[in-house]
């Protein structure tokens, strides 16, 4: 095979997720009555810049064969702290975001020890840490609301405009991809997380570093939820520990992770595939509202297109020669 | 391997091995718990109150026993949440149809739930989608439907007397709900045990492969199983519903994550093909008491999250720790 093969097969689902949300993004925009314009695109990269943000943070684990269902409530946790010390003058702020970015990382730390020093399976390990991590953000905030002094200077400039076009949330995504998803695939904790995710005990008998590069894997899933709880607090200007939220989010995550073209088996997809999954899976619900279709049935209508979405995988059986192949 | 065979092994073997850790560790925890909530108040012991909780813990019970025959096929159910609310629903709705209704209200809101978990199993077993995706877009259809079945409110219609008598009386002091989960739990041990299709689903929750070439229909059981935990499933909602009186918008969401503790908490292997069904009821009864003692000694709501967080990992990292990756 050539190279541009090789390339086309591993970045397959990427582009199947591109292409599902360039035709669904372009419905939305055609029957949009105010058509294609900057504010309809701020709109709808706002509305999609949170799940995007999870739905990364969540690729990062399933890449390693695993699962996050704490991912919604670190990004709850994070949310609640934000709305605590994103307060006063730049430099507090910016120690704020500090403070809030680090807790992810402990919350993904905390997760990778139990994964990985106390070896117990990620979907039971991480429902029970997400309790935990949900009773730490009802702690910090019993009820909804924010600090008085809530700095909103660093909120508008991330939820504006950068030269009153491009969407600054989808300059943040882009950074966030070029600065850590990219160098983070070339390094050889990235390679090891991919390898671990196709087969964990070839990457034993290679001498690949496992350990490190899964701890990695689910510090990060950590950092970019703290990312997303930043954002959360960007629009909203306040914190609020909802557990359906925290809840949506991860299941949200892990359809646009499907969406996206990441395997849930693992070692197959990218964090940008996930991106267009996420943008793709938002790109539903407004496809909805400019069908007007009514408010009541948008859920069904959802869960439809979804259903419809995950089924689609299934159309590898009928290359099916050998039935073992089935069970692989 | 064959029934003669286990069982011979079984009691070849010297009595300390013949012990489950698991369900061993996990008896051991509710007579911990029981001890500390005895320090605090004597009621702890007193049989109304345990009699209480294995009412309270009834209902997830008989979800849990649908869960468990998932997890031990080695895949999981993520649409248990809005099951039970349309199992709920759907016999309350039943009720408003007339006397006819009233009569039927049980099955019909169970026959919905085998419906639901017909669509995950032929998804997992004839579609080969990983079943944590397609329970998760069962699970936001059937709500789907729901929201718009009810158009987004509590809905009017009540349970039926049925169901009431079933979830909310008890007859000698020993609440009905609890029976019905004796009896579901009867009929799920005789199955697993007893019956080629429990044989066969631990064989699929072992190899799928090797199940399958030693003749076992493997796609007909998964979808099976799939059906009997969304019945189940739907079943409990139906309990709930004759226990509060009425259905309510999302009264399920509280037991997906309890009702899948519960099973790996009583030794379950998540990943499928081991457990027992005695480890499920100590897991479920775990699971009650630790949130009865919580809510008693009036500790904040943040305070048990944290609290339920940490006993489910701290009990896990005693039993349920898998091999070490090597060669």
């Amino acid at each position: 095979m050539k190279d541009w093969r090789f390339w086309f097969n591993e970045q397959r689902g990427t582009l199947l997720a591109l292409a599902i949300f360039i035709v669904m993004f372009g419905f939305y925009v055609l029957n949009h009555p105010a058509g294609f314009t900057a504010n309809v695109v701020q709109t709808a990269a706002n509305k999609g810049v949170l799940l995007a943000l999870v739905a990364m943070a969540q690729t990062f684990v399933v890449l390693t064969a695993g699962i996050d269902l704490s991912v919604g409530m670190v990004f709850i946790l994070c949310n609640c702290l934000a709305s605590y010390v994103i307060v006063g003058s730049p430099l507090m702020v910016a120690g704020g975001v500090l403070a809030v970015v680090l807790t992810g990382a402990v919350c993904g730390a905390v997760n990778a020890a139990i994964v990985i020093l106390g070896r117990l399976q990620p979907i039971v390990a991480t429902i029970a840490s997400g309790a935990v991590f949900f009773g730490v953000a009802l702690w910090l905030r019993p009820f909804p609301g924010s600090d008085p002094t809530f700095s909103s200077d660093l909120a508008d400039a991330l939820t504006g405009k950068v030269f009153g076009v491009i969407p600054a949330s989808l300059i943040f995504l882009a950074a966030t991809v070029v600065l850590i998803w990219i160098p983070f695939r070339r390094s050889v904790s990235g390679r090891t997380v991919y390898a671990v995710g196709s087969s964990e005990v070839a990457a034993f008998m290679s001498g690949m570093p496992i350990r490190r590069a899964k701890f990695l894997a689910y510090v990060l899933s950590g950092v970019f939820a703290s990312f997303a709880g930043l954002y959360l607090t960007f629009f909203t200007y306040s914190g609020e520990a909802s557990a359906a939220n925290g809840n949506t989010y991860t299941l949200y995550s892990i359809a646009a992770v499907v969406l996206g073209g990441v395997s849930l088996f693992g070692g197959r997809g990218s964090a940008i595939g996930a991106i267009f999954g996420a943008l793709a899976f938002r790109a539903i619900g407004d496809l909805l509202f400019v069908f007007e279709i009514d408010p009541l049935w948008q859920p069904l209508f959802q869960g439809l297109v979804l259903l419809v979405a995950v089924s689609v995988g299934s159309a590898r059986l009928f290359q099916v020669r050998n039935r073992l192949d089935l069970f692989g | 391997m064959s029934d003669t065979t286990a069982q011979a092994a079984t009691k070849s073997r010297p009595w300390r091995q013949r012990i489950d850790l698991p369900v061993v560790t996990a008896f051991g925890c509710i007579v911990i718990l029981l001890a500390i909530g005895s320090l605090y108040s004597p009621n702890f012991l007193s049989p109304e109150y345990l009699l209480q909780q294995l009412k309270v813990g009834a209902f997830l019970g008989v979800i849990a026993t649908g869960m468990m025959l998932v997890i031990l096929l080695g895949q999981i159910d993520l649409s248990v949440p809005w099951t039970v609310t349309l199992g709920a629903m759907m016999a309350s709705a039943a009720v408003s149809w007339g006397p006819a209704g009233e009569v039927f209200a049980i099955p019909f809101g169970v026959l919905c739930g085998i419906a639901i978990g017909l669509v995950n199993g032929i998804g997992v077993a004839y579609l080969r989608i990983p079943s944590m995706i397609i329970t998760l877009a069962v699970n936001a259809v059937a709500q789907g439907l729901m929201v718009a079945h009810t158009g987004g409110f509590a809905p009017q219609d009540s349970a039926s007397a049925a169901m009431k008598v079933l979830a909310a009386q008890s007859t000698f002091g020993v609440p009905h709900a609890v029976l019905v989960w004796v009896v579901v739990g009867a009929l799920a041990v005789f199955m697993l045990t007893r019956t080629t299709f429990g044989r066969a689903v631990y064989g699929i929750g072992n190899k799928e492969v090797a199940a399958y070439l030693s003749g076992v229909p493997t796609q007909r059981v998964v979808m099976i199983a799939f059906a009997l935990c969304g019945g189940l499933a739907a079943f409990g909602g139906v309990l709930l519903a004759g226990y509060a009186g009425k259905a309510a918008q999302s009264m399920g969401d509280a037991y997906l994550l309890p009702a899948i503790a519960a099973v790996v908490l009583g030794g379950t292997s998540i990943l499928g093909g081991r457990g027992s069904y005695l480890g499920t009821v100590a897991g479920v009864i775990l699971i009650t008491l630790l949130q009865s003692i919580l809510s008693v000694m009036q500790i904040a709501e943040f305070g048990r999250q944290i609290i339920y967080g940490v006993v489910i990992i701290g009990m896990l990292l005693l039993y349920g720790r898998s091999a070490k990756v090597s060669s």
